[in-house]
């Protein structure tokens, strides 16, 4: 444990990139194989379970620093954070521990058939033995939400430099289904064969476009399609087995029924990327109609006929069993065309855009949201599918959002880099002469404005309730959004998709701020 | 009548007709030290200790206006006995003791009880009414004694050195900065400081404070100038391009908030260090029992908080809404103490 507590404290004490990869690769070196595996499985967020409950950890800690409930409950409030609050209110240990990452990993895993009691004497032995800066850690890793600043790109690249393996192979041996127990060092990065049948190849992700477009030079050597608004997956099939995977290497092949038909229609050694999209009547429906089905355990017969999703694909990572993945994309493209060329309502190949030139596809991408898509995605025709996000040759060339001027009346301290400061608003617009919230953001300044609007806010304060402060309805921000629909979940009775700040109005009183008729409108107009 | 009351001006003395710290001009004013936000501008008479007269007369132009008192000396106004006991927070910082009549309030000012080599060490003083100041009235705040916090901030110059970097570290320029000059081990490097920085340490250099040899950051000087140095600064200095000459360098940030991860890693600093001037919670707990106050009036910081659990500690305890800024001044990250915070709000 002293060596990933060192490595964690070493990470959180720099910004920089190249320090980081040094940091990781120095902790590759020493630490032994089981805890090496450790390390990697929770950097790339495969953690333990949670197996105590919160309000138990924080009834303990207030319990054993002699402090009443509500004061842990305020201090948590001010640190924003469950397991460093815990740690900065605990007396110091009394013992020492020389235990390694591996034996709390497991005394955690331990945790969880055992009854309350157990649990907790357990719990209080290990604080009392973990210094500061390693409880920290273990309560990060016992409630979970341990972002520790390092992307699965960095941390591949670490591993590669210590490994010596090329860093495309192990990015793609970090995907999809491995497990520490499992897997011993040896097989997960070093060895040649895949004996994973579900592993995923890693997604290559496109950057937003911001130069103009004609700065790509000739169209012609670009493909363009249209940018989906639903939800990333990988479809495999192996072996007479299907695995789809979505963007957050979450395995959903149980969640969508509609795919078993791909078992017959793709032959084993297949690999498709595409978008996860509801789909009716040969059309894209909403977004919003896909999130009744997130999320959800069991799929009611209903929804699966109200809601049916469809695949629709724009590569091939994998055929006849070879990674393609270095085919040019033309050539993928073709192979893609050929293997979806079977009149499935599930299987779509998703359709390029073909136009002449770069001001006719402008015009193209004006319409987008009449087909419920974002905008424009550009490829490079040549272009190989790579891993991570990249730029230079796949550009996502969105339309511009909706906008509209709201007055700020609610505001909530963050979390984690924002604990303690005041970032999350709530928006209202007005109706008649009420101010009625209708969406919540927390992005879009600068860290100076955010400075800015946090003493505000501390300045201006009508009311407290808990974390949550109303506020002196003063400030208007322009709230930047991809989509609206109806709610009956909002008080507002609509909902807002990507809600942002764009930027702070300062020239705008509130009685120029938008009102919900305006957003009606917005409504009535994209539906 | 209260022998001390709060009023839209500050802390005001009917009896004795004077305010203790105010924020409005007054007639007279009774300051328990420099920081910006305790010292304002505009009072017609300024009364505080010899040993922080140096820096306010500076700091507010005053060449008539301002008498001083020594530390115990007794200083009667009206009937009403006022006194000043250090408070331990900078050099000069006073607590300011009122009687009248067997009664004793005593108004804190800011205050730490840990010593920190440049300020008067703090005295306890019982009384029936204490005012106190909730900077850092939470259990998450708790300090390490400073010699582990200077031992760090060492290592970590020492490292930079190695690694060929300067080592730029932020701390208000009255009180932190001296300290930090005052404790760091001097014989690692060069020592710069800037010009904020500067002027305040002279000041307190003529009043026999012995600090190493700093040398003030101008202009003309080149990168190899600063070569394995540590740089001094004010907080208002972090993310200004007055930084970047100092490229390749780590930035650390010395102050209590850097407790909190978040505050740390918001500010982009490299390295957070846990110095504070003002009490932390075990210090305010254990000044407050010591004092043996019956009624505990709690001014800035979190003083909702703190009050309730001194209240259900036995100890009778009352908000009170001041305009000073524990919490502000350093909250808001980027804003020095001396710059005028509520000003440059109303700029935004």
């Amino acid at each position: 444990m002293k060596h990933f507590t060192a490595l964690f404290t070493e990470l959180d004490q720099t910004t920089k990139t190249l320090n980081k990869i040094q940091a990781l690769a120095g902790y590759f070196e020493i630490a032994t194989d089981r805890d090496k595996l450790w390390a990697i499985a929770i950097l790339s967020h495969r953690r333990p379970k949670r197996s105590v409950n919160a309000t138990l950890l924080a009834l303990w800690a207030s319990e054993l620093s002699d402090l009443p409930a509500w004061l842990f409950e305020e201090s948590h409030h001010v640190v924003g954070d469950l397991a460093e609050t815990i740690t900065l209110v605990l007396p110091p240990p009394r013992e020492v521990s020389s235990e390694t990452l591996t034996f709390w990993i497991e005394f955690i895993r331990s945790l969880d058939p055992l009854t309350v009691d157990q649990n907790k004497e357990k719990i209080l032995w290990a604080w009392d033995r973990l210094d500061a800066m390693e409880r920290f850690v273990f309560n990060k890793l016992l409630t979970g939400g341990f972002r520790i600043g390092v992307s699965q790109q960095l941390m591949v690249k670490a591993l590669a430099k210590h490994a010596q393996v090329k860093e495309n192979v192990v990015a793609h041996r970090l995907m999809g289904n491995w497990s520490p127990d499992l897997s011993t060092f040896q097989e997960l990065v070093l060895s040649e064969d895949s004996l994973d049948l579900s592993r995923p190849y890693p997604f290559y992700l496109a950057y937003a476009l911001e130069a103009p477009v004609s700065d790509l030079g000739e169209l012609t050597e670009w493909q363009a399609e249209w940018k989906w608004d639903g939800i990333r997956g990988q479809v495999i099939v192996r072996n007479r087995e299907l695995f789809v995977w979505s963007r957050g290497e979450e395995l959903v092949t149980d969640k969508y029924p509609e795919f078993a038909v791909f078992l017959d229609l793709l032959p084993d050694g297949t690999v498709i990327d595409g978008e996860i999209l509801p789909f009716k009547n040969d059309m894209p429906l909403s977004f919003n109609k896909l999130q009744t089905r997130i999320g959800r355990k069991t799929l009611s017969a209903k929804q699966l006929k109200d809601v049916p999703v469809a695949f629709v694909t724009y590569d091939l990572l994998e055929w006849q069993g070879v990674d393609v993945r270095g085919w040019p994309l033309h050539e993928r493209r073709k192979q893609l065309a050929e293997l979806c060329n079977v009149g499935s309502s599930v299987l779509r190949l998703s359709p390029t855009v073909n136009v002449e030139t770069w001001e006719q596809l402008g015009e193209e991408r004006l319409r987008a949201r009449t087909l419920f898509s974002e905008g424009i995605m550009l490829k490079r025709k040549d272009s190989i599918y790579r891993d991570g996000r990249r730029r230079g040759d796949w550009w996502k060339w969105k339309i511009d959002p909706f906008i509209i001027d709201a007055v700020m009346i609610y505001a909530m301290s963050g979390h984690g880099r924002r604990a303690n400061l005041y970032t999350d608003y709530t928006f209202a617009v007005w109706k008649n002469d009420q101010l009625v919230p209708f969406a919540k953001a927390y992005s879009g300044l600068t860290d100076e404005e955010i400075r800015a609007v946090d003493r505000w806010v501390k300045q201006n304060t009508i009311e407290k309730f808990g974390p949550v402060r109303s506020v002196k309805p003063e400030l208007v921000f322009e709230i930047a959004f991809e989509g609206i629909a109806k709610s009956t979940r909002h008080k507002s009775g609509i909902a807002l998709r990507f809600p942002r700040i764009n930027r702070w109005r300062k020239d705008k009183p509130i009685h120029e701020a938008n009102t919900l008729e305006d957003l009606v409108k917005v409504l009535e107009s994209n539906s | 009548m209260a022998l001390l009351e709060f009023n839209d001006c500050g802390i005001y003395c009917q009896l004795a007709d004077v305010y203790l710290d105010p924020w409005k001009p007054v007639k007279k004013a009774l300051i328990t030290h420099g920081h910006s936000d305790h010292a304002r501008w505009g009072h017609e008479q300024y009364l505080c200790t010899v040993a922080a007269s140096p820096v306010i007369r500076h700091r507010l132009q005053l060449t008539t206006k301002l008498q001083t008192v020594e530390f115990g000396e007794i200083l009667t106004i009206n009937g009403v006995q006022f006194s000043y006991h250090p408070a331990g927070h900078i050099p000069g910082s006073a607590q300011i003791k009122v009687e009248h009549k067997g009664e004793v309030w005593v108004f804190s000012g800011d205050y730490k009880v840990q010593p920190d080599n440049i300020s008067e060490p703090f005295e306890l003083q019982r009384c029936h009414t204490f005012i106190t100041e909730s900077t850092f009235g939470l259990p998450i705040y708790k300090w390490e004694p400073q010699q582990a916090v200077f031992q760090e901030i060492n290592e970590w110059w020492r490292k930079n050195q190695g690694e060929g970097k300067v080592s730029v570290l932020a701390g208000y320029s009255l009180g932190k900065a001296q300290r930090i000059l005052r404790n760091v081990d001097a014989s690692i490097g060069k020592i710069f400081v800037h010009g904020a920085v500067e002027t305040t340490t002279q000041i307190l250099r003529a009043q026999k404070l012995t600090l190493p040899e700093t040398i003030r950051v101008i202009p003309d000087m080149k990168k190899k100038d600063f070569e394995g140095a540590l740089v001094v600064c004010p907080p208002s200095a972090v993310g200004s391009p007055w930084l970047r000459r100092f490229d390749p360098y780590s930035l650390g940030i010395a102050s209590g908030w850097m407790n909190l991860r978040g505050a740390r890693r918001r500010r982009g600093a490299d390295r957070g260090f846990i110095l504070s001037d003002h009490a932390d919670w075990n210090e305010l707990n254990q000044v407050i029992r010591g004092t043996g106050a019956e009624k505990v009036y709690v001014t800035h910081g979190y003083s909702e908080i703190f009050s309730q659990w001194l209240n259900e500690n036995g100890i009778q305890s009352e908000i009170v809404k001041t305009q000073y800024e524990g919490e502000l001044s350093e909250i808001v990250e980027g804003v020095d103490h001396e710059s005028n915070v509520v000003g440059a709000m109303d700029s935004v």
